[in-house]
């Protein structure tokens, strides 16, 4: 089956190699070679195992081979989004090199890489170099950059998949579009995973004049072996523990060699490890692995992975990007995955042995989850993958971006424009914008020009644009990036306070171990005395210090704060459409009983969600008055759906008083009655549901949305108007600070059409407020609202009614919350009176 | 719009925009205008929005338009740096010196502007007397009843179901008071901070939050520690 004339591309002493580890060259490999040697840039999309990175390097190391007397200069870059696979891809690539004597030279850089051996680096550069976005953005914008890259070849860029939808994948597509001006002719491949458009990836690799760059893809393995765990327990209607399970997990865990456990949030990890530890009687190796764990710690726990000493891993992305860690041979997703193609590379990542099928078992949390889990699984065995959004380049990108050509070299405007329109995100680069990003990076970009004395790039005689001094370089270099950090607080374990009659403020100890970070966000909500669950135990705060969150062992072992427990993906559309056809025809599914009573139910008593509509319903409870729309257009549409939709109810004097939103429905609570309104004809809902929400409501929200406030930092920080949190280096940074909601708030006023608002507001359409899916909803339901009036809460709607409590509740305006608060003291003072006036 | 708040027994009117009023005699107190901070952090390469200065001055025009103030007193760090002053762009400075003329304009020294604000005029001190009232820029460890001050920044932390609302306020244990800071682009410290420790007394602490359109009385409990 594989060309004879293919394989004459391989040298002896690769075949040999091949033979020596009893493998052939697969077809992949050879017609990859076969591009390269034809000078063409290539896309491999290839499912895990079936040796996608040896394909990627093998023609570099065929030509490197080739040329033992090479001056020593880079011949290929390697881009992977993690530290870590680049440091295993190097493991795994050293091995060839070695057994067949190759004069190759591999090395790593990373953030982490020495400054000395970063230096050495520049001046003796190796063969083949593995390293991260950032750091060909930091090579790209030293003034060597030209000899350092003058004769690269090849760049091999791994995950693309991935990395091309984020503001990372615009970061590279522009370097791309540098390096291909420093070496002409340098050629791109890009390793991805299955994905059901590879046109895009094709286009993102090469320049706009040329063809897009080859497609070669290799076999599937053998399809995975996915089940949905068929609980004997009870389903929760709502929550994302899956608690209930949690014995028939453990169960699977025994019988199985090594399983990975994958979960959507850190919290949900912890929750998970925490309730399997607690029935863990045969004291199985359990261990957790997430990204907020202290480093030692997680490479702890990989190493043990490795030598086969764990029983099982619960895991978060950190190890969904991870690499080959073992005989891992069950894989378990507990909560819905959210979206079929995540469930796909998970499972892959879980059995990197092609032939034998992997094995996977869902485990859905609650009722609505198993409808996902069936059409995630269906959606698996059908190979069908959720589309990628293409992206349009982000302006704070190329903000930075503009900023660190200017540090490697002077440029003409005019140049760097046509190569920034080369990347493939940039393609419809308007010029006009273009240079108001350029008069952002030299001046701020304002209509007033106050700062043209302190411009960062300045245009010389010669029209060249260059950088004013050495510390904008400097400043550029500490900046540099599109991965914008939470504010994050170290939690360190300390010593209780002792009794309970210790007074508040004796000293708490601060000698203990360092167990980890933890969102500022969170731990801002806890009051010292609160008990939360982290690093597998309960802690309780102790107290806040400098940037150091201190805990305590907690005796309880049911902490009081309940962890957001909230997926941070949101339904996928696939997946979205799919729940959606279940739920209006349950009869064509092979449902589990207890879910096919409980759409039975809701269709004698209310109606099931049709797949085309909207089912809305309206029904009192408790004193409130409740309206519950089954949109399935994922958490985040709905959240934006909530805040826009109260404003409405609220301009229909419906009195609106909060909301809460999960992947599958929206509910809102008012203090009159909507479907008195309705009937009397006062109100519609097709008025309440109408597209236009979409404009004035809209803007009118977004200005004071906090969500917009915290995208428009994350764009700040990338843009380079504001530095970077570093950490330890606050405290004397501190008069450098300023905080982005004032500058917001000015900005947003005096100059409303600003470069980085227009960036926010785009972030924050496709991002956290999910406008696009929103709109399309709005756009498929016009004059399609079914409205069934109850008289109570209907058997669909108890999920979303439970998550009331649980999940944050949306639309409290922020003076709410302050007037609540200080009615208190109102209390007080009146109970204060009270007891005066006995006194008296 | 306003609310009373007593410091030392004196009735001063707190204001939403975070400006105390003493209607008896006519002062307006302001702390913390830090004018000109937007192209203080300019100069060394973060080019923020110029409008800082402005926004401020706008405010204090609509205050002093609200409440006709015979004396206004600014507590301190009413200019960003030292050469602040110099760097008002000429619209602004003639808004400044607009507001100042037919009134007494005090400067208290504060830590970024020691030394009086070249050529806008107006009064310059360390402290000031207001009946039992002292005023000055920093709060001082011990001080007597009735210090009235800037500097902290002070902001509250209040958490509420849809999560925490963080507000500029004035801390006032009924003896002393710290004043939030008025400039636009000056950030907030928590009054749970240590920072604010042995100033007031704990447990009596309430923050006066400025709200939308009111100011918020929050006892201290109700206020989130945290950063």
């Amino acid at each position: 089956m594989l060309d004879k004339s293919l394989q004459g591309l391989l040298p002896k002493s690769f075949l040999d190699w091949f033979a020596m580890r009893g493998w052939a060259p697969r077809s992949h490999q050879l017609e990859l070679l076969a591009h390269a040697e034809a000078g063409r840039s290539t896309l491999l999309i290839a499912p895990t195992g079936a040796g996608k990175t040896l394909a990627g390097f093998l023609p570099s190391l065929v030509e490197l081979a080739a040329a033992p007397s090479r001056r020593p200069r880079l011949h290929t870059i390697y881009v992977s989004p993690l530290k870590a696979l680049s440091v295993d891809v190097a493991r795994n690539l050293e091995i060839p090199v070695a057994e067949m004597g190759l004069p190759v030279r591999i090395e790593t850089r990373t953030g982490d890489t020495s400054a000395s051996k970063r230096q050495r680096q520049r001046r003796d550069p190796p063969d083949i170099l593995l390293t991260t976005p950032e750091q060909i953005a930091l090579l790209l914008a030293s003034p060597d950059a030209a000899t350092l890259f003058a004769d690269l070849k090849r760049i091999v860029l791994d995950e693309l998949h991935a990395l091309v939808l984020s503001k990372r994948g615009d970061l590279m597509a522009l370097d791309l579009a540098r390096l291909r001006r420093l070496a002409p002719g340098v050629q791109t491949v890009g390793l991805s995973a299955t994905v059901r458009e590879p046109d895009e990836l094709r286009t993102y690799l090469t320049r706009r004049a040329d063809p897009p760059a080859a497609l070669v893809v290799a076999p599937e393995g053998a399809a995975a072996h996915i089940t949905m765990l068929d609980t004997s327990e009870r389903l929760p209607w709502a929550g994302h523990g899956a608690r209930h399970a949690i014995g028939e997990i453990y169960a699977e865990i025994k019988a199985a060699n090594l399983t990975l456990l994958f979960v959507n949030t850190r919290f949900q990890a912890e929750q998970l490890f925490w309730d399997l530890w607690r029935i863990n009687v045969d004291n199985l190796p359990i261990a957790l692995h997430h990204g907020s764990l202290d480093v030692g710690q997680r490479r702890k726990v990989e190493a043990a992975m490795a030598d086969g000493r764990l029983k099982a891993v619960v895991a978060t992305a950190t190890l969904d990007l991870g690499v080959d860690w073992g005989d891992v041979d069950l894989c378990i997703n507990v909560g819905a995955p959210k979206g079929a193609s995540r469930l796909i590379q998970r499972i892959g990542r879980a059995n990197h042995r092609l032939d034998e099928p992997s094995r996977a078992i869902l485990v859905p949390a609650n009722r609505f989850e198993v409808l996902e889990c069936i059409a995630a699984i269906r959606a698996a065995e059908e190979g069908a993958q959720d589309t990628p959004v293409p992206r349009t380049g982000a302006l704070d990108v190329l903000a930075q971006h503009i900023l660190g050509m200017a540090c490697a070299a002077p440029f003409a405007a005019d140049d760097l424009y046509d190569e920034v329109v080369d990347a493939a995100p940039y393609a419809d680069l308007e010029r006009d914008e273009f240079d108001k990003a350029l008069d952002f990076v030299a001046h701020g970009g304002y209509a007033l020009r106050a700062y043209d004395r302190f411009a960062k790039i300045r245009q010389g005689r010669d029209g060249c644009w260059r950088v004013s001094n050495g510390r904008i370089a400097q400043q550029y270099r500490m900046n540099v990036g599109t991965i914008v950090e939470a504010a994050m607080l170290k939690v360190r374990l300390v010593r209780a306070r002792g009794a309970a009659t210790a007074s508040r403020s004796t000293p708490v100890g601060r000698g203990g171990r360092m167990l980890g970070e933890i969102e500022e966000g969170f731990l801002e909500t806890l009051l010292p005395g609160d008990t939360f669950i982290f690093a597998g135990e309960v802690l309780c705060l102790e107290a806040i210090v400098d940037n150091e969150a201190l805990c305590s062992r907690s005796a309880s072992d049911t902490p009081k704060i309940p962890s957001y427990a909230g997926g941070k993906f949101p339904l996928s559309t696939y997946l979205a459409a799919q729940v959606r056809a279940m739920a209006a025809d349950p009869r064509g599914w092979a449902l589990p009983e207890q879910v096919g009573h409980w759409l039975d139910l809701q269709r004698e008593r209310s109606a099931l969600p049709p797949k085309d509509a909207m089912l809305v319903e309206t029904f009192p409870r408790g004193g409130r008055h409740y309206l519950v729309a089954y949109a399935f257009e994922g958490r985040l549409a709905h959240q934006t759906l909530g805040m826009l939709l109260t404003r409405r109810m609220e301009r229909a004097r419906l009195r609106p008083l909060g909301f809460v939103a999960n992947d599958y429905a929206l509910a809102v609570w008012s203090v009159h009655d909507v479907s008195a309104r309705i009937a009397k004809g006062a109100v519609t809902l097709d008025e309440l549901f109408a597209q236009d929400m979409l404009g004035d409501d809209l803007e009118a929200w977004l200005d004071e949305s906090s969500l917009m406030k915290r995208t428009f930092r994350l764009c700040a920080t990338i843009a380079g108007l504001i530095e970077r949190r570093h950490p330890g280096r606050e405290k004397t940074g501190r008069q450098m600070t300023v905080s982005t909601n004032l500058v917001y708030d000015v900005l947003r006023r005096h100059e409303p059409d600003h470069l980085l608002l227009r960036a926010a507001r785009a972030d924050a359409a496709t991002g956290l407020l999910d406008l696009k899916r929103l709109g399309e909803l709005l756009w498929r339901i016009r004059g399609r609202i079914i409205h069934k009036p109850l008289i109570r809460i209907s058997p669909l709607a108890v999920p979303i009614m439970l998550e009331i409590g649980r999940e944050p509740v949306h639309g409290e305006a922020e003076d709410a919350i302050l007037a609540d608060a200080a009615d208190v003291l109102v209390g007080e003072a009146f109970a204060a009176d009270a007891v005066g006036t006995e006194l008296g | 719009m306003h609310t009373h708040v007593h410091v030392a027994g004196v009735d001063l009117l707190a204001d939403v925009f975070g400006a105390l009023f003493h209607e008896a005699d006519r002062v307006l107190l302001v702390a913390d205008l830090h004018l000109e901070k937007g192209s203080s952090l300019a100069r060394r390469g973060m080019l923020l929005p110029p409008y800082d200065t402005a926004a401020t001055l706008a405010k204090l025009t609509l205050l002093v338009a609200r409440y006709t103030p015979r004396h206004v007193v600014a507590l301190g760090d009413s200019f960003h740096d030292r050469e602040g002053a110099a760097r008002l762009r000429a619209p602004d400075r003639d808004v400044l010196l607009n507001l100042m003329r037919g009134r007494d304009w005090i400067w208290l020294a504060g830590n970024h502007d020691p030394t009086p604000p070249e050529g806008l005029g107006g009064v310059t001190a360390e402290e000031w007397r207001l009946g039992p009232l002292t005023l000055r820029h920093e709060p001082t460890m011990g001080a007597a009843r009735g210090e009235i001050a800037g500097h902290l920044h002070p902001v509250a932390i209040v958490a509420g179901t849809a999560g925490a609302v963080r507000r500029k306020c004035f801390v006032s244990d009924g003896a002393r008071c710290i004043m939030p800071a008025f400039g636009a682009y000056a950030g907030g410290l928590n009054f749970r901070h240590a920072a604010f420790a042995g100033l007031l007394t704990a447990g009596r602490r309430v923050a006066h939050a400025l709200g939308r359109d009111r100011i918020y009385a929050v006892p201290e409990h109700r206020c989130l520690a945290g950063a």
